[in-house]
């Protein structure tokens, strides 16, 4: 069992949680993730390390809570131990000789990309973070991204935090005024990070994304978070996410499969909250 | 007393009623018929049956202690050689081994070993409350990677000499392949457990949760002061065949779609592993996991559930049981045919239609068998012109496994063959002193036997390696 030791609301659907884990506080690095299991009947869900103490022994996760099992995490209080956690799984965010980056996150995405900018800013690198997100009351780890950024680009659909627009608005400018990155690291969203791809290309600017597939084991034996790229040959070839990646060169991603593949139990997931939902209401109502 | 000409059949389940549960299928033997079918034991001089087992069971003697209805006398001769009798006597293909090699089998059907080996270890597991004397401590320290059959051998037999031994595994469970692979219904989980936790009253420490190659390397397990190291990873990625639309939604790694099924528990109501049920079922391949996922996409609801497999009936690798089962419950075997693309559903004004992406349907070629391979297997060839569709909902592919790279990419010096397969001696050391391996990670997918045998050659070798850096 894994104590929960920490646990706070980010934003209404989005929570932190750190975890005691020494062994994976001991290896963990950005761009990594873990593999976690609520209870014993509880599915196997992969989320990125946000954070982590190493003489703590502990690993900061941060989830929205969009299904049953991610409500169900959300039900755990501090103090209490989820069934499993494993990791650090997948190969960390290559920041070896970069200098200048820009950072690009998309709502929750922010959550994994904070760490991998706070890395690059102890390095020494110059950081330039795009954040997105719908609205203001969605908005995480603000004071964070400020404190590990050279330049801070907050950018929201309807404009009530920061700039109104998406987060290829800002990179477009940079780029265009002739601006150069050794690497964009974009994540979130799939169809957030093929956007930027998309705009990146145009200049011909070196980007990596993170994906986030559908997975069970994490450690390459189940094949489920598989993805095609275009290898330098130019075949497509199979990449498994936990073990190749999980980022990627975004050049080479077909980001319209993996957008299809990760909708695969999207009816599954909906049936699955409505009822893990209801669950919830009756304990409440109970416990009332 | 005339030889009775064919093995005792098997008590099974009826095929109607099992088709539609996860229970176990064959039943076992009962004490007459394993008396009864043992008396079939020639107890020939030659002894041929032993030199067809992977781990050499003195196979004669424990027939003879069930002829003499000792079955504790059976039971401690098959434990002399090994530690899961109740696994392989379920899941071993004896009729490529120990029954292939049988006297009795030249004129008649050979003896059924594998089912007397079952009859004997349930009867034992079923009466005899273990009290596990743990052996005398001997101040040496072994780790085991992976706690698979390989991985729990290697294990026992160790700590039976006294060794302190940790079993790192990377699932929530221990067990490897033996519980996210095989089936409910072939073997019970509750076997596997057993047999985990006879080691662990043996004094073997099972860590799970830890991924070697990632929680730890094996280089910091030596640091830790673990003196040897027995790798059995097992079987790692998914081979897929490189067809158009291994992507869509419904196309499953058999991996996958049996991880989700039997470790996940995905076929049972409360578990919140979601599993494709029902519908149509094509599942590519003809090797024992093949069977597994048939026969599970049926009991998970399918209505049709097809075998695609590209040789004919005498080539298929799987298990003559499993075969046989597979047909009595009514999987449909599609031979000589091979897959050429998964077909999905695109509805071009509708790009939101949940039901874009998902498979339709699997084009596959007729094949016939040309001159044979290098393995002496005949080689199949397309028949021009012979494209079918078979209309489906789920795809399984069973085509196989590669090495896991997590290992051999964090342990400098591990050499490695072109097939990412973990190079070893005869005695199961690899490239580096001190390192030992066995099982998938070293052949690719093979059988459960076949790792067993790999742990035990490795455990003797560790042992003898250990004590004579002692001397």
């Amino acid at each position: 069992m894994y104590k929960i030791l920490e646990k706070r609301e980010l934003n209404p659907t989005v929570t932190f949680m750190s975890i005691d884990a020494p062994l994976v506080a001991r290896k963990a690095q950005p761009g990594q993730f873990v593999i976690l299991r609520v209870d014993e009947e509880g599915e196997r869900i992969p989320l990125t390390v946000a954070g982590y103490d190493r003489e703590k022994g502990s690993v900061d996760i941060i989830f929205q809570i969009v299904g049953a099992t991610t409500m169900k995490l959300n039900s755990k209080k501090q103090g209490e131990s989820i069934a499993d956690f494993v990791g650090p799984l997948g190969n960390p965010t290559e920041t070896e000789g970069v200098k200048r980056a820009c950072i690009v996150g998309g709502g929750v995405g922010c959550a994994i990309a904070y760490p991998v900018a706070k890395e690059l800013h102890d390095l020494g690198c110059e950081v330039t973070t795009i954040a997105g997100f719908r609205n203001k009351d969605l908005v995480i780890l603000e004071d964070e991204f400020a404190a590990a950024s050279d330049r801070f680009y907050r950018m929201s659909d309807d404009g009530s935090w920061g700039e109104k627009g998406v987060v290829t608005a800002p990179l477009h400018e940079m780029l265009e005024s002739g601006e150069r990155f050794d690497v964009v690291i974009a994540i979130g969203p799939v169809i957030m990070m093929k956007f930027v791809t998309l705009e990146t290309k145009k200049y011909d600017q070196k980007t990596i994304i993170s994906m986030n597939p559908i997975m069970i084991d994490g450690t390459g034996m189940c094949g489920c978070c598989r993805l095609t790229v275009t290898d330098a040959e130019g075949n497509r070839v199979t990449k498994f996410a936990c073990v190749d990646g999980p980022d990627f060169d975004a050049f080479t991603v077909d980001f319209d499969e993996a957008m299809m593949r990760a909708s695969q139990y999207a009816e599954f997931e909906r049936k699955a909250r409505d009822e893990e939902c209801n669950l919830l209401k009756k304990a409440a109502e109970v416990n009332a | 007393m005339p030889i009775v000409p064919k093995k005792h059949p098997m008590p099974s389940q009826d095929p109607k009623v099992r088709a539609h549960n996860f229970d176990e299928v064959a039943t076992g033997y009962t004490e007459e018929i394993a008396v009864a079918e043992a008396q079939r034991c020639l107890n020939c001089k030659n002894r041929p049956c032993v030199s067809g087992c992977p781990v050499g069971i003195d196979i004669p003697a424990f027939i003879t202690k069930i002829k003499e209805r000792d079955y504790e006398g059976a039971y401690d001769v098959i434990s002399g050689f090994s530690s899961l009798p109740a696994v392989c006597g379920r899941v071993c293909p004896q009729e490529t081994q120990c029954e292939a090699k049988c006297t009795l089998g030249i004129k008649f059907e050979p003896v059924g070993i594998g089912r007397l080996e079952r009859y004997v270890a349930d009867r034992h597991n079923d009466n005899v409350c273990d009290s596990a004397v743990r052996p005398a401590p001997n101040g040496h320290k072994v780790a085991v990677v992976g706690s698979g059959p390989s991985g729990l051998t290697c294990a026992g037999d160790l700590a039976k000499k006294g060794y302190k031994v940790t079993v790192y595994e990377a699932l929530h469970t221990a067990g490897g392949v033996l519980v996210y692979g095989i089936p409910e219904f072939r073997l019970p989980k509750a076997i596997v457990a057993r047999e985990v936790d006879g080691l662990k009253r043996l004094g073997v420490d099972v860590e799970t949760n830890v991924v070697i190659g990632k929680t730890l390397t094996v280089d910091e397990l030596f640091d830790a002061g673990y003196e040897a190291v027995f790798i059995g990873s097992g079987a790692g990625l998914p081979n897929f065949m490189n067809i158009p639309g291994e992507s869509l939604k419904g196309v499953y790694s058999a991996n996958e779609f049996l991880t989700r099924s039997n470790l996940m528990k995905a076929y049972r109501d409360k578990s919140d592993t979601p599993i494709m049920k029902g519908g149509k079922v094509a599942v590519v391949g003809g090797g024992n996991v093949a069977m597994d996922a048939a026969r599970t996409a049926l009991r998970l609801g399918a209505e049709t559930v097809y075998i695609v497999y590209r040789r004919s009936m005498t080539e298929l690798p799987a298990r003559r049981e499993e075969v046989e089962h597979a047909e009595e419950e009514g999987i449909d075997f599609r031979l000589l045919c091979n897959p050429v693309e998964i077909l999905g559903y695109h509805n071009e004004s509708d790009k939101r239609d949940p039901k874009n992406g998902c498979v339709t349907g699997i084009k596959c070629i007729k094949m016939e068998l040309g001159e044979p391979d290098e393995r002496g297997r005949r080689r199949p060839v397309p028949v021009p012109g012979s494209e079918f569709v078979l209309d489906v909902d789920t795809v399984v592919m069973s085509i196989g496994t590669s090495p896991n790279p997590l290992i051999k990419s964090t342990v400098k010096g591990l050499e490695v063959n072109r097939h990412g397969g973990i190079v070893v001696n005869e005695d199961g050391l690899t490239s580096r002193e001190g390192i030992y391996a066995g099982g998938d990670a070293v052949t690719g997918a093979s059988t459960v036997i076949s790792a067993m045998g790999a742990g035990k050659t490795a455990a003797r070798a560790i042992d003898e390696y250990i004590r004579s850096k002692k001397d």
